[in-house]
C-alpha cells in the first residue's frame, strides 16, 4: 500500500461522525475517571469502582421499563448499593470485600432477573459490555453534564478530599468534615460510573477507575501530579481505544482496557523510581556490585 | 395446584432435572470454597479469577485445545500476576486485582470480537443452565466431586492457612503451596461452573453462602455445613421459582442466596438484642 | 499576629487571624460510649491550663485514644462538656486552636505526599475553599521545617525517612498550623534516642510560648523529665495533678491494675548486709532486666524474688 493509502486508512474513522463522537466522548470520561482513580487506589477501595458498576444494573433495567431518564435509574441503584454496603458493613463483623462482593452480585444479579422476566428494549450486551460507538445524543449530553460538574466540583476540591483521604483527623482539625467529603465523593464516583458505563461497559468500568491511577502513582510522588498523569493516561488510551476500535469491530471497551493495562505494565517496569528496572538498578548499588 | 406439584411440576421437564443437578452441584462445591475466601480476605479473588477466564476460553477455541484447559492457566495465571505484581509495586493489592482481571477481561473481548466463536458471549457471560446436556453434567460433576473431597479432607490444614499463615509454616505446613492450590481449586471450580451460572453469578455464589455461615455460626464446622445448605437450599428454591416466574435460573439463585443472607444478618441482630437484654 | 476585627469578616471563607486567648482543655464529667454500647469514659472531669506539658497515662483500651477522639470532635459524649480555651470543641476546632500530631500506624506512608505538602496541610484551616497558598502560608511552612531540623527534607516522599523525621515532619505540621493546644499520641514509638531529645527540648520551647501540650503516652520512664503534669486515666480520671504529686507509685498501681510489672529491689536481695533503702522498678512493657553491684561484675536479680504484680 502506498503511503498516501496508509494515511487514507488511518484517517477513516474521523470521515464517520460516530467514530469522532465516541473518540472525544471517550476521551472526556477517561479523563474524570482518571481523576477520581487517584482517590480510590490510595483508599484500598478499588473494588468499590467495581460493585457500583455492577450495581446500577437493576436501576438501569427499572428504568427502561418505566420510561424514565437512564441516568436517575443507574445514580439512584448506585447510592442504594453503596448505602447498602455501610449498612451491613457497620452491623456484620464481616470483612469489608466480603460485604462488598456480596451487595454488589445481589443487586447485579435482581438486574438480570428483571431484564429476564420482562425482557423490553433494554439490551443487556450493551450495559454490561458498553457501546460507544452507537450512544445516542441524549446519552452524549447525560455523559457531558456528569463529567463537566464532576470535573468542576473536583477542581474545586480536590485538596479537601486529598487531606480526609490521608489524614481524616487533621481534616477535622482544620474544620472539613469528612463524613460529608466521603458521602461527596461516592456520589461523583456512582455519577461517573453511569458515564463509563457507556463507554466501557459494566464490567470493565473498574479498569477505568482504578488503572490511570495506579499508574500514575508508579510515575510519581506528588499527589498534585499523580492526578494530572492519571487524567492524562485516561482520556489518552480511551481516546486511541475507541480509535482502534473502528478497526477490530466493535470491542471499545475492551480495547480501552487492554491499552490502560498495557501502560501500567509499561510503568511497572520503565518507572524511573518506583519501577522494576529502578529497584534491580538499586539494589545492584547497595549489594556493592564491583566497580 | 396443590403445593406439592407447585414443588414438582417443573421436573416433568428434563431439561428442568439436569437444570437442578448442576446448580445442586455448583452452589455445593462453591460454597466450601466461600468458607475458606470469606475467611481469608479473598472475596474478590473468586470475582477476578472468574473474569480472567475469558481470554483463555477464546484462546483454546482458536488452538483446538479444550476449553477447560485454556480458562484453567487464564485463572491461575491471573492469581499469579496479582500475587507478583503486588509484591514487586507499591499499588495496593485490591487495585491490582482490579487493573489484572479487567486487563484479562478486556483482552477476552477484543480476542472474541476478532476471532469470533461459535460460544455465544452472553451465555458466557451469564451460563445457559436450561441448555445443559447430560454430558455437561457428568463433566461438572467430574471436577466438583474431587474438588470438593479434597477440600473437605484438608479442610483443618487449609482453615490454618487462611486464619494463621505464619503459625502454619511455623509448623511446617507448606503454605505457598496450600494458596497456590486452593487458587487452583478456585479456578477448577469456576471453570466448571461457567456452563451452568456463567461467569458473573459464580462470584455471588463464590461469598453469600460463606457470609450465611459465618453470621450463623461460631466454629468452622458448623459454618461448612450451614453454608452448603443454604447454597443448596438456594439452588431448588431458586430453580422452581425461575420455572414459575419463568425468569433466568442462575440470577434468580442468586437473589434467593440474597434473601437467606438478609434473613441471617436479621436473626443475628435479634439474638444479640436478646443477649443484651439478657 | 493581631486581627484587625473589621478585616475579618472581608477576607471571605477565611478565617481571620485570632488572638489565641489562654490555651486550656475543660473536661467535666463527660461519658462517652460507642454505638455498639460498650462505655469507653465514665464520667471523667479534668482541667488543663497554658504553659503546660501534661502526660496522659493508661493501659491500653483503657480510653485514652477515645479521649483524644473527644477532643477532636469525632465523638460527642453522651453527658458531661468538653471546652478549649473556652470554646466548643467545634469552634475550637473552627478556628485553628487544636493541632493533632497522629501515631506512626495511624499514617499511610506510601501516600504520595512530599514533606512540604503534609506541612501545608496544617494551613489549610487558614486558607479560602480552594486552598491556595498563600506568601504567609509558605512562610509559616518553612519556618515549622526550620524549627524541627527539617528544611533539607522537603522534597522527599513522606515514607523515605526514619521513624524520627516522620515523627518532627508531623510536629512540624502542627507548629505551621499554629494551634496552642497541641496532642500528640504516642510520639516516641520508633523514635530514637537523639530525636527523642530534640522533641522534648521543642515541647518545652511551645511550653514557654503558652502552648497546652497534651501527650498520650505508655512510655513511663520519659516522663518525670519532660511533664509537669500527669493525668492517670483507666475508663475514668484516676489521679490528676503536677507530676511530683501524681506520678506516684501508690497511683500507678491504681491506674495500672495488675498489668504494670513491679520490681523492687531491697537491700537483702542484693548485699548481705542490712540495708533500709530501696530499687523500685515499674514497667508495663517487659520485664526489665535489672543488674546490680560493681561494674562488671554485675549479679542479675532474680525477678522471681522481686517482682509482685502491683
Amino acid at each position: 500500500m502506498s503511503p498516501d493509502g496508509w494515511l487514507t486508512l488511518l484517517l477513516e474513522p474521523f470521515s464517520y461522525g460516530y467514530m469522532s463522537k465516541a473518540i472525544w466522548v471517550s476521551a472526556l470520561v477517561g479523563a474524570v475517571c482518571g481523576f477520581l482513580s487517584c482517590y480510590l487506589i490510595l483508599k484500598g477501595w478499588a473494588l468499590m469502582g467495581d460493585a457500583l458498576a455492577h450495581s446500577v444494573v437493576p436501576g438501569v433495567a427499572l428504568a427502561y421499563m418505566l420510561a424514565l431518564p437512564y441516568a436517575l435509574g443507574a445514580f439512584t441503584s448506585g447510592i442504594l448499593a453503596a448505602l447498602a454496603i455501610s449498612l451491613v458493613r457497620r452491623i456484620t463483623l464481616l470483612r469489608e470485600d466480603a460485604v462488598i462482593g456480596l451487595v454488589f452480585t445481589s443487586m447485579f444479579a435482581a438486574g438480570l432477573l428483571i431484564v429476564s422476566i420482562n425482557p423490553t428494549s433494554v439490551n443487556v450486551q450493551s450495559i454490561v459490555l458498553g457501546n460507544v460507538l452507537a450512544i445516542s445524543d441524549e446519552d452524549v449530553v447525560q455523559v457531558i453534564i456528569i463529567a463537566a460538574v464532576s470535573l468542576l466540583i473536583l477542581g474545586l476540591r480536590w485538596k479537601d478530599l486529598m487531606l480526609t483521604f490521608f489524614d481524616e483527623s487533621q481534616a477535622r482539625i482544620v474544620g472539613l468534615n469528612p463524613q460529608r467529603l466521603r458521602i461527596l465523593f461516592f456520589v461523583l464516583l456512582s455519577a461517573c460510573t453511569v458515564a463509563a458505563l457507556q463507554t466501557v461497559g459494566a464490567v470493565l468500568v473498574i479498569a477505568m477507575v482504578v488503572t490511570p491511577g495506579a499508574t500514575a502513582y508508579l510515575l510519581t510522588d506528588r499527589f498534585s501530579r499523580m492526578i494530572w498523569l492519571a487524567m492524562v493516561i485516561g482520556a489518552a488510551t480511551s481516546a486511541v481505544g475507541a480509535y482502534l476500535s473502528f478497526f477490530v469491530d466493535g470491542a471499545t471497551g475492551g480495547l480501552i482496557v487492554v491499552l490502560q493495562t498495557l501502560v501500567f505494565l509499561g510503568a511497572f517496569v520503565f518507572a524511573p523510581k518506583h519501577g522494576r528496572l529502578a529497584a534491580r538498578r538499586a539494589s545492584r548499588v547497595t549489594s556493592g556490585a564491583p566497580a | 395446584m396443590t403445593l406439592v406439584t407447585w414443588l414438582t411440576a417443573p421436573f416433568a421437564f428434563d431439561f428442568m432435572q439436569r437444570a437442578l443437578i448442576v446448580a445442586v452441584l455448583v452452589g455445593a462445591i462453591c460454597a466450601i470454597l466461600s468458607c475458606f475466601l470469606v475467611l481469608k480476605g479473598w472475596s474478590l479473588m473468586g470475582d477476578a479469577v472468574s473474569h480472567a477466564v475469558l481470554p483463555g476460553l477464546v484462546i483454546a477455541q482458536v488452538l483446538n485445545l479444550p476449553l477447560m484447559l485454556g480458562a484453567f492457566a487464564a485463572g491461575l495465571g491471573c492469581a499469579l500476576a496479582t500475587g507478583y505484581l503486588k509484591r514487586n509495586s507499591r499499588v495496593k493489592e485490591d487495585a491490582v486485582l482490579g487493573i489484572v482481571f479487567s486487563g484479562m477481561f478486556g483482552l477476552g473481548l477484543v480476542l472474541f470480537a476478532k476471532v469470533g466463536s461459535d460460544q455465544h458471549l452472553l451465555h458466557i457471560l451469564f451460563g445457559n443452565m436450561l441448555g445443559v446436556r447430560w454430558d455437561d453434567v457428568i463433566g461438572t460433576a467430574a471436577v466438583v466431586v474431587p474438588v470438593g473431597a479434597l477440600v473437605l479432607l484438608k479442610r483443618k490444614d487449609l482453615l490454618l492457612v487462611c486464619f494463621d499463615p505464619a503459625h502454619a509454616r511455623a509448623i511446617g505446613l507448606p503454605v505457598a503451596l496450600y494458596e497456590v492450590g486452593l487458587l487452583a481449586l478456585l479456578a477448577l471450580t469456576i471453570v466448571a461452573s461457567l456452563k451452568a451460572v456463567g461467569v458473573i453469578l459464580v462470584i455471588a455464589m463464590l461469598i453469600a453462602p460463606g457470609a450465611i455461615g459465618f453470621m450463623l455460626s461460631k466454629r468452622f464446622d458448623a459454618m461448612l455445613a450451614i453454608a452448603a445448605c443454604a447454597a443448596i437450599a438456594s439452588s431448588v428454591i431458586g430453580t422452581i421459582l425461575s420455572f414459575h416466574l419463568d425468569g433466568a435460573t442462575g440470577p434468580m439463585i442468586v437473589v434467593v442466596q440474597s434473601v437467606l443472607f438478609a434473613g441471617a444478618v436479621v436473626f443475628a441482630q435479634w439474638k444479640r438484642r436478646r443477649l443484651q437484654a439478657a | 499576629m493581631t486581627a484587625s476585627p473589621s478585616a475579618g469578616w472581608l477576607a471571605f471563607g477565611r478565617p481571620a487571624p485570632v488572638a489565641h486567648p489562654a490555651a486550656t482543655i475543660d473536661v467535666a464529667g463527660i461519658t462517652v460510649t460507642y454505638a455498639n454500647g460498650v462505655m469507653a469514659i465514665k464520667d471523667a472531669s479534668f482541667a488543663l491550663g497554658s504553659s503546660t506539658i501534661c502526660a496522659l497515662v493508661g493501659v491500653n483500651g483503657s480510653g485514652k485514644s477515645t479521649l483524644f477522639k473527644t477532643l477532636m470532635g469525632f465523638l460527642t459524649p453522651a453527658t458531661g462538656s468538653v471546652t478549649i480555651s473556652g470554646l466548643a470543641v467545634a469552634d475550637a476546632l473552627k478556628r485553628g486552636i487544636v493541632a493533632y500530631v497522629p501515631q506512626s500506624e495511624d499514617v499511610d506512608w506510601n501516600f504520595p505526599v512530599l514533606v512540604e505538602d503534609v506541612v501545608m496541610m496544617g494551613r489549610y484551616g487558614h486558607m479560602n475553599a480552594l486552598r491556595l497558598a498563600s506568601a504567609a502560608d509558605g512562610l509559616a511552612v518553612d519556618q515549622a521545617l526550620e524549627r524541627v531540623g527539617m528544611a533539607g527534607f522537603r522534597k522527599r516522599q513522606i515514607g523515605e525517612l526514619s521513624g524520627g523525621q516522620k515523627k518532627r515532619v508531623f510536629l512540624a505540621r502542627a507548629l505551621a498550623q499554629g494551634g496552642s493546644v497541641i496532642l500528640l499520641d504516642e510520639p516516641f514509638t520508633g523514635v530514637d534516642v537523639k530525636t527523642e531529645a530534640a522533641i522534648i527540648e521543642l515541647l518545652h520551647s511551645l511550653r514557654r510560648e503558652g502552648c497546652l501540650i497534651f501527650v498520650s503516652t505508655h512510655n513511663l520512664g520519659s516522663i518525670p523529665a519532660f511533664c509537669d503534669h500527669v493525668i492517670l486515666f483507666n475508663r475514668t480520671v484516676i489521679a490528676a495533678g503536677p507530676t511530683q504529686a501524681t506520678f506516684t507509685e501508690a497511683n500507678l498501681a491504681r491506674a495500672f491494675g495488675g498489668v504494670l510489672r513491679h520490681v523492687r529491689l531491697g537491700g537483702a536481695d542484693l548485699h548481705d548486709d542490712a540495708d533500709g533503702r530501696s530499687i523500685t522498678v515499674l514497667t508495663d512493657d517487659e520485664r526489665p532486666l535489672v543488674l546490680y553491684g560493681e561494674q562488671d561484675r554485675e549479679t542479675m536479680v532474680p525477678p522471681g524474688k522481686t517482682e509482685q504484680g502491683a
